[in-house]
This record gives C-alpha cells, structure tokens and sequence, in this order.
C-alpha cells in the first residue's frame, strides 16, 4: 500500500517537473523578456544591465532552480498584453472557472445516472433508444456548436436567460461567486449545461453497461429469488456497485471539464482562466500560458492522484492483485 | 483499398520469405484481399455505411471542386457588393435568387464560403491525420519492436501527453509556434496548425501499432526472416508494417472526424487558420456576432457542414471497425 501511494507521488511529481520545464522553455527560447521590457531601440549596455539585474546571464540551471521556486511560490512575472501580475489575473479569474467547472460535473452526475439506469432497466425500448441516440450525439457533436445552438434558442428567440458575462456576483472575501445571486445563477446555467453534456453522455453511458454487467450477476438473481421488491434490487444492491467507476471516471472528467471550459467560456464570454489562456494564446502572452499551463498540470495530476488512491481504497480487489503481482 | 480480387498480387507473396509453413503465417496480400472482399460485402449491405459514405462523399465532391461547383468566389473582394450584406437565404421573402443561403456581413455568398471553407477544413484535418499517422506508426512500430529504454520512453511520454486532454495540447503547441513565428505568415499558420494537431493525434496510433506488433513479433514468420538474415528494419517496414495495419485503419477514419472538429475549435476560438482563408470554424466565429440580431444563417449553416461531415466520418469509422473486427461477424 504505501508503496504503491509513494510511486503515485513520485509520478506526479515527475509529470510535474516535465511541466514545469516546458514552461520554463518558453520563458528562455520564446520571446526574449529583454525586448519586451526594454523596447526595440534600448542601449546595448542597457540590455545588458537588465540581462543581469534579471539573472538571466546566470547558469541554466540556477535560472531553472529560480523559476520553479518563483512557480512554487504562484510568480510568473508580468502578463506581457495586460502589465499586471500574472497571479494576480490567475487568483481573479480562477473562481469563476471553478464554480463552472463544478456545476456542470454535478449536473453531469445528476443527469447521467438516472438516465444511464433507465436506458439499462428499459432496454430495448424506444425511450431508452433514445436516450442512448443522444447521448451518442452528446459525445460527437462539437462543444461550441451546442453552445451557439443553446445561445440561438434560449437566449435569442426564447429570451429567457442571458448569453455571455457573469452576471452580479457576491464576494466572499478574496473570491467572488456567482451562485449565490439570482442574476448569477441564470448566467450560469446555459456555459454548465453546455460544458456538462460530454461527461454527462459518458456517466450515462458507463452507468448503463455496468448496470447490465451487475444485473447479470447471482447476487441480484439471489436477490430477486428472496422476492425483493425490483425498487430495492435495482437501487439499493445493483446501482451501489456500479458507482465506484461511475466516481472514478466523473473525477477524472473534472479535469477534462476544465480543459474543455476554454471553449465554453469563450462562446459564452465568461470572465474564467479559459477565456484568459485563450487572449493569452492569440497575443503569444507566455507568462499567462505558462502559468496556466502550470496551474492546470497541478489540479489534473491531484486529481488522477486523489482518484487512484480512491480507488484503491474503495475497490479490495485491487489490493489484492498489487500486493499479488507486485516486484 | 479496394484491390481487384482477380488479380493475385504475386509481387508481395514473392517477397515473403518464407513460404508459409503454417496458416498462421499467410502472405499479407492473401489476407488483405481476404478482408477486401468480406468488407465490400459488408459495405453493401449496411444502409448507415452507404449513407454516411454518400454524404462523406458529397462533401469531399463539394470542396474538391469548390472553385468550378460554387456560384461565387468569396475569396475575391473585388465581388463583394455590401449592399448584399446580410440576405436571409432565398426561401426567405428578404433573400435574393442569387444566394441560396444568404450572406454573410461582408455580402460574401454562404453558400460559396461554406464549399471554400469544408475545402481548408477537410485539407487540414486529413494534412494532419497524415503526419500523425506517419509519426504514430512509425514511433509505435519502433517502441514495439526495439523495445527496452526506446519502448518506455516513448510510452512514458504518450501516459503524460494522454493525461491531458488533446485540445490543451494543441492550444499550447499553437501557442508556442504562434509566438516562435512572425505573425502575418499565412503559409506558417497553417503549418503550425497542423502540427500542432497531428502532434496530439499520434499518441494513439503509437499505442495500438506498439500493441499489435508486440504481438507480431512472437509469430514464427518474425523469426524465419530473423534466420534467414533480413536486417530489422527491413522487418519492421515489409513483414511486421502491413499485418499491423487493420486497426490503424479504423483508428485513422476516427480521428479525421476528430481533426476536423479540432481544427473547427482552434479557428472557432481565433488561433487556428488565418482570417484571410476561412475555414467552417473560422465561419461560425464570424457569425456568432451576428446571432443577436437574428441572422441566424451566417453561423447555423456551417454549422450544420460540420456536423455533417464529423458524423458521417464517425458512422463510416464505426462500421469499418465492425467489419474488419471477425469475432463480431
């Protein structure tokens, strides 16, 4: 067990160095900071005062050491477009993400399981086919498609919720929130339904086949042969045992939904980190991009570590063919 | 593909080295004629294969010949007529005969933009389907068969690249070559493009080829050609290469679909090809400004292109997959 917990640490932290590196090579060999500072006609004894007060006339690997300890520290420098504190913008733009990226993997949960037991409980029939048909259209259409789509019909022909911003937000504290005021939640809705489509069609179809797995099972055929009524077989035996990878998968999609909230956030103008990667990626802004880049390696390798020691914990059969297999 | 099952292809039975001792090592040109045959059979009778290759083909038909089939070339200014800006399509009581599906702000014909768009869009999905692909079977092949520090290497790599999701990747290879090349080189921005697309799409190539030819490397007409001394690479390239093949087929039918939904999404969100030669992202960002105002079609109608030919390509993918899997024959 812990070595196994000590390998997953170590692999994150691997993945982390590798990224942490990229990011510090595009601070040395994309853009020079020293034109950017300084303007295109400074002083060659100017450059190169600003080369050593920078310490970039230093070894390689001490201007490494030094970046990762700046990075651990949440310092990027200076956006190059906005001339403010790259964790600064970050820390302004991060709840806002947040928030997005949760409701929609709630509401993928929400929508998912129960739609995913019906299609396997129903099969066969035409609402379940149904289902499944969109589910399937869920996974292949494109992301910003359905956004503009959503825009199109509840925003422009039905006017019942606004199309971009955030809306009136509530501080709390450092971070703002959009959940607690009316005004905010009805912005919200549209980008979380949008961004929770794509795991939502994946739970549902991951529910559904595990469901039709467990259903086949002895236990629920000794279930059903003690006259358990159906609602008690199918919910409180066969669905229970299909959710550790239903928790699994959703967890991992956490930072999919992140990843994917760039293109959410650009259709629908939500003030979040996405919409600040994508300005960032247009304007070859590296400070932000390698922030971001950072940023988003942190939470998807917590998130895969969290998940595996999860699993691990939950699911007994996994220890026992580690500690079997194990060298 | 579809090869002439009359015709005996003597050419690769010649070349291998062996003459099949046992039926597990058959000649690749028989086992592809084999599969040929069975997948045409296959292909005839599925009416979803035979409609999604009319609609694939309709729009492959469409871009190809963009220049003689559209009614207008939206790529010459010099035609533009603003006082056409803006016309709902024909059937509307606004619309004019001339433009079947409106225009756009500019007086551009939709309709003409959306051929000159599927072509840019469907040339950068398959560009870039084909440099992954080369890059993905060869560095697979590589890591199957060499094996060792060459194997874990470039499987350590594909573990990190495929933790991530494959539109960060390419928005951050975009990013990076953005900033590398000065703006204003169209020609440039479109490379970047698709490598940075194809630099996402060949970690799966890599894993199935690796697993195949792990596989491939154990049977025997691996080891005649060993004994008889072919040199490795000779191995990899004539022997091991085409019975890895099949899956790679399927794989790559995919991930056109998802080249062209990538691409769709980098131009959509403004880093991918340049403003100057549109593509249908490029078309459905420019429209989006209109939505508020009613004028729906400017971004509905590539809309409707691009999910008509990502689903058609997936339907085709799907059922090829089906029918070159025998177990489920």
């Amino acid at each position: 067990m812990i070595a196994f917990v000590l390998r997953r640490l170590l692999q994150a932290l691997v993945v982390i160095a590798a990224v942490a590196f990229i990011a510090f090579m595009l601070f040395q060999f994309v853009g020079d900071p020293v034109t950017n500072l300084l303007g295109q006609d400074a002083t060659p004894e100017q450059r190169q005062q600003l080369r050593a007060d920078l310490g970039l006339d230093q070894p390689f690997v001490v201007q490494f050491a030094r970046f990762a300890g700046n990075a651990l520290q949440g310092e990027f420098g200076i956006s190059l477009r906005q001339g403010r504190k790259v964790s600064t913008l970050l820390a302004e733009r991060f709840p806002a993400t947040l928030e997005l990226a949760l409701l929609a993997a709630v509401m993928a949960m929400l929508m998912g399981i129960p739609l995913g037991v019906y299609a396997a409980l129903r099969r066969g029939t035409f609402m379940s086919q149904a289902v499944m048909t969109g589910s399937l259209l869920g996974v292949s259409l494109p992301n910003f498609l359905i956004g503009i789509l959503l825009i199109l019909v509840f925003a422009v022909l039905l006017k019942w919720l606004p199309s971009f911003g955030r809306g009136d937000v509530v501080a709390l504290g450092p971070i703002t929130s959009a959940l607690l005021t009316v005004d905010g939640l009805r912005h919200l809705i549209l980008p979380a339904f949008t961004l929770s489509l794509f795991p939502m069609a994946l739970v549902l179809r991951l529910v559904r086949s595990e469901m039709l797995e467990v259903l086949r099972t002895d236990y629920i055929k000794f279930a059903r042969a003690r006259g358990l009524p159906d609602r008690l077989v199918y919910f409180r035996h066969a669905l229970k045992n299909t959710l550790v990878p239903v928790i699994t998968v959703t967890g991992l999609q956490l930072g999919n939904i992140i990843a994917f909230a760039i293109v959410t956030e650009t259709v629908f103008q939500w003030p979040g980190m996405g919409l600040l990667f994508i300005q960032a990626v247009q304007f070859a802004d590296i400070p932000v991009m390698a922030a971001y880049l950072c940023l988003i390696a942190l939470v998807f390798v917590s998130i895969n570590l969290v998940v595996d020691l999860l699993y691990f914990a939950v699911d007994p059969r996994l220890r026992i063919e580690r500690s079997a297999g194990g060298h | 593909m579809a090869r002439d099952p009359m015709t005996p292809s003597t050419s690769s039975a010649a070349d291998a080295v062996s003459p099949a001792p046992s039926p597990a090592a058959r000649p690749p040109g028989a086992l592809a004629r084999f599969l040929d045959g069975d997948v045409w059979h296959s292909f005839r009778t599925s009416p979803m294969a035979i409609g999604a290759a009319v609609i694939a083909l309709f729009c492959v038909v469409c871009a190809l010949f963009a220049p003689w089939l559209a009614p207008h070339n939206p790529l010459d200014l010099a035609s533009l007529d603003l006082m056409d800006a803006r016309l709902p399509p024909a059937w509307d009581a606004e619309g004019k005969a001339k433009y079947l599906l409106g225009t756009d702000d500019q007086g551009r014909d939709i309709l003409s933009a959306l051929m000159y768009g599927t072509r840019i869009s469907l040339f950068v999905g398959l560009a870039s389907v084909a440099l992954s692909l080369v890059l993905g079977v060869g560095l697979g092949l590589l890591a199957g068969f060499v094996g060792g520090r060459i194997d874990g290497f470039i499987m350590r790599v594909c573990d990190v690249m495929l933790s991530f999701p494959s539109i960060l990747i390419a928005l951050l290879i975009d990013g990076v070559g953005r900033a590398l090349v000065p703006q204003g080189h169209e020609a440039l921005a479109f490379v970047v493009l698709i490598i940075s697309i194809s630099l996402t799409g060949w970690v799966q190539y890599a894993r199935t080829v690796r697993g195949s030819t792990l596989v491939e490397r154990q049977k025997e007409y691996v080891q005649a050609a060993r004994v008889i001394g072919v040199s490795s690479a000779r191995i990899m390239r004539r022997h091991v290469l085409p019975n890895v093949l099949g899956p790679v087929l399927v794989l790559a039918t995919i991930q056109i679909a998802l080249a062209i939904i990538t691409e769709a999404t980098l131009s959509f969100l403004g880093v991918g090809v340049p403003p100057t030669s549109p593509s249908l992202g490029t078309l459905i960002r420019i429209g989006q400004d209109f939505l508020f105002s009613g004028e729906w079609w400017i971004t509905i109608f590539p809309g409707v292109v691009l999910v008509m030919i990502a689903l058609s390509v997936n339907l085709l993918g799907d059922w090829l997959r089906d029918a070159l899997n025998p177990r489920l024959r």
